[in-house]
């Protein structure tokens, strides 16, 4: 068979030679054009941002070696404290609310037979939205002069202008856009749950919030513990909603990480600071990645 | 099959209990609380369409009508004259198809090198591949805006497409996909001769339709979305791709909703039909690039 693999030990016969020769042609082509762009502008910025956080640079990336200042200058400025405290806040108010929604309505959507999937489609449509598509309609909902909510509920907040309630605003707006994400996997999840589980339980007596307890939620385990996982990683990312609601206003009351990034980097010019920004983002992410990774592995086996 | 119902088994049913009677009334009381919440759910985006149609004057009445008194297409025709929405949304269709082609072409060709042909470093190449689905590339913005800058791709449609598509998780997609195929079928073509490309198009792809589909349909939809990379690379108002551009047109508006909101719309409409048309697609495609399938 010509999928086997050569040994080393045996002398091949020229004809063999070649064939080898072609195959391995063959899938270097096939490989090369992913490969050379995942290289290029995957891997290599993802190694040059460490170099940069260690140098002075602007955005023409030239820079002096300047060492671990950058970081040392990270850890005195309160500003970056700020947004590592906005970007935990905003994982609070979304993460563990935005798995409970997503679970809440995957279980009264599991119920219905006719209108399925006509509910379903109610939920998770938001999610297909371009992110300023989402923001301008929310901009318009919450208007503090002409807006839907505060002329229905009498209030005169200005949500995205207000420092109390912008970030939960924010946070507000991204549970409706991507609640149907999860709603998505918890269906999954519990179609994955045989019946058989459900009867047996049935004919032990088991109903209602006893039968969710005992049953749905741990045999919906995996796919919650991955749905977590899989937003905290995303939210450590947050960037776009902040940028377009509040712009990290009022009075830094919704800077997160990568807004601070992108403000030293590309409004102030400090390539070399923003990068060391962005190395504290990546090994962040990263360290929860491989969680993520143990976690799903162990579900695995 | 006739549907006359069957007198025996009407007479024979018992009433409903007490019981019965109280848990089909609850079922009724959370079936209609889901629809209430559906209905809930679904009502900005009535609104941003609701608003789109109404005079400009009528978006700021109090209270706010839940449906127009006279419709009117007025704020349409004004951003189509008056912004360059044509020109973003071309960008943008342009682009969004470039990406999802080779993304799906790419990532097929790879996957399937990895998967069906033995050669060395393979292994290596996988988790090297692997490794980069852990890898932000928020992170690093900044060294990819200076290569590309260096590359003179700025504000070039090259700069805009190129990073989008070194997206390993479609390699990983496909490589199981193709992991799951028995080998006798790929062999038994090779033995006629076939090289490894007929292979490839001839017996692997016509069975990958409907995984190629639903990575289409994903991909199709998270190009038309990004937001963050199209706004760095690209500042010349006549390149820019409607996710981007719309933000431009309505912090020039001001406070003028019809208009935001039909720009809005506009930006709004091909997702909405792609996922309207293709939902059962687009279903697969999340529970793949999720990894639960």
């Amino acid at each position: 068979m010509l999928k086997t693999a050569p040994s080393r030990t045996t002398v091949l016969s020229p004809q063999k030679q070649v064939q080898v020769r072609k195959r391995w042609l063959t899938a270097a082509l096939m490989v090369a054009p992913f490969v050379l762009i995942y290289l290029l502008f995957l891997i290599y910025p993802s190694l040059r941002v460490i170099q940069l956080s260690l140098t002075n640079a602007d955005l023409t990336g030239v820079g002096r070696n300047v060492g671990l200042s950058n970081y040392t200058k990270l850890l005195r400025e309160p500003t970056f404290y700020t947004a590592l405290l906005g970007t935990l806040y905003f994982i609070l108010l979304t993460v563990v609310p935005n798995t409970l929604v997503g679970l809440g309505l995957a279980l009264l959507v599991m119920r219905l037979r006719r209108l399925r999937n006509v509910v379903l489609a109610a939920f998770f449509l938001p999610q297909v939205l371009p992110v300023s598509v989402v923001t301008s309609i929310w901009n318009w909902m919450l208007d503090s002069n002409f807006g839907l909510v505060n002329s229905v509920t009498g209030s005169t907040i200005s949500w995205f202008q207000d420092p109390v309630w912008a970030m939960p605003a924010v946070a507000l707006v991204t549970i409706w856009w991507t609640v149907g994400f999860n709603v998505l996997l918890f269906i999954a999840g519990l179609q994955n749950i045989a019946p058989d589980i459900y009867e047996a339980a049935a004919l032990d007596g088991a109903a209602g919030w006893r039968m969710f307890r005992s049953i749905t939620w741990p045999n919906l385990w995996p796919v919650t513990s991955l749905i977590l996982l899989l937003q905290l990683i995303a939210q450590f990312k947050i960037f776009d909603q902040v940028y377009l609601l509040t712009g990290g206003g009022p009075f830094d009351k919704t800077l997160v990480l990568l807004l601070y990034s992108y403000r030293e980097g590309f409004q102030q010019q400090h390539g070399g600071y923003a990068s060391a920004i962005g190395v504290v983002l990546m090994v962040i992410i990263l360290v929860v990645s491989g969680v993520q990774n143990r976690l799903l592995n162990r579900g695995e086996r | 099959m006739t549907a006359t119902p069957s007198p025996v088994l009407r007479t024979t049913k018992p009433p409903p209990t007490l019981s019965v009677r109280l848990s089909r009334m609850w079922g009724g009381v959370v079936t209609a609380l889901t629809l209430l919440l559906a209905v809930v759910w679904f009502f900005p985006l009535y609104w941003a369409v609701i608003t789109s149609v109404k005079p400009e004057a009528d978006t700021i009445t109090a209270p706010p009508t839940l449906w127009p008194k006279t419709f009117d297409a007025s704020s349409y025709t004004y951003i189509f004259q008056n912004s360059p929405i044509v020109r973003w949304y071309v960008n943008s269709v342009l682009t969004t198809a470039i990406i999802t082609v080779l993304v799906l072409l790419l990532s097929m060709l790879c996957a399937y090198a990895l998967s069906q042909i033995d050669f060395r470093g393979r292994r290596w190449l996988f988790w090297l591949i692997l490794a980069g689905f852990m890898i932000p590339f928020q992170a690093s913005l900044i060294p990819l805006f200076i290569f590309i800058n260096k590359l003179g791709l700025v504000n070039n449609f090259l700069g805009l497409i190129l990073p989008q598509l070194a997206a390993p998780i479609a390699v990983v997609i496909y490589k199981q996909f193709f992991d799951q195929i028995p080998p006798e079928l790929g062999d038994a073509a090779r033995i006629d001769g076939a090289s490894e490309w007929r292979v490839l198009f001839g017996i692997f792809l016509p069975l990958n339709w409907s995984i190629t589909g639903a990575l289409a349909i994903v991909t199709f939809i998270g190009a038309w979305n990004n937001f963050l990379w199209p706004f760095i690379v690209m500042n010349d108002t006549a390149r820019l791709t409607i996710p981007v551009g719309i933000t431009q047109v309505q912090s020039a508006y001001g406070v003028a909703y019809a208009k935001s909101m039909a720009t809005a719309v506009t930006a709004a409409v091909p997702t909405i039909l792609a996922y309207l048309l293709f939902q059962r697609r687009v279903t697969e495609g999340v529970m793949a690039t999720a990894g639960l399938k």
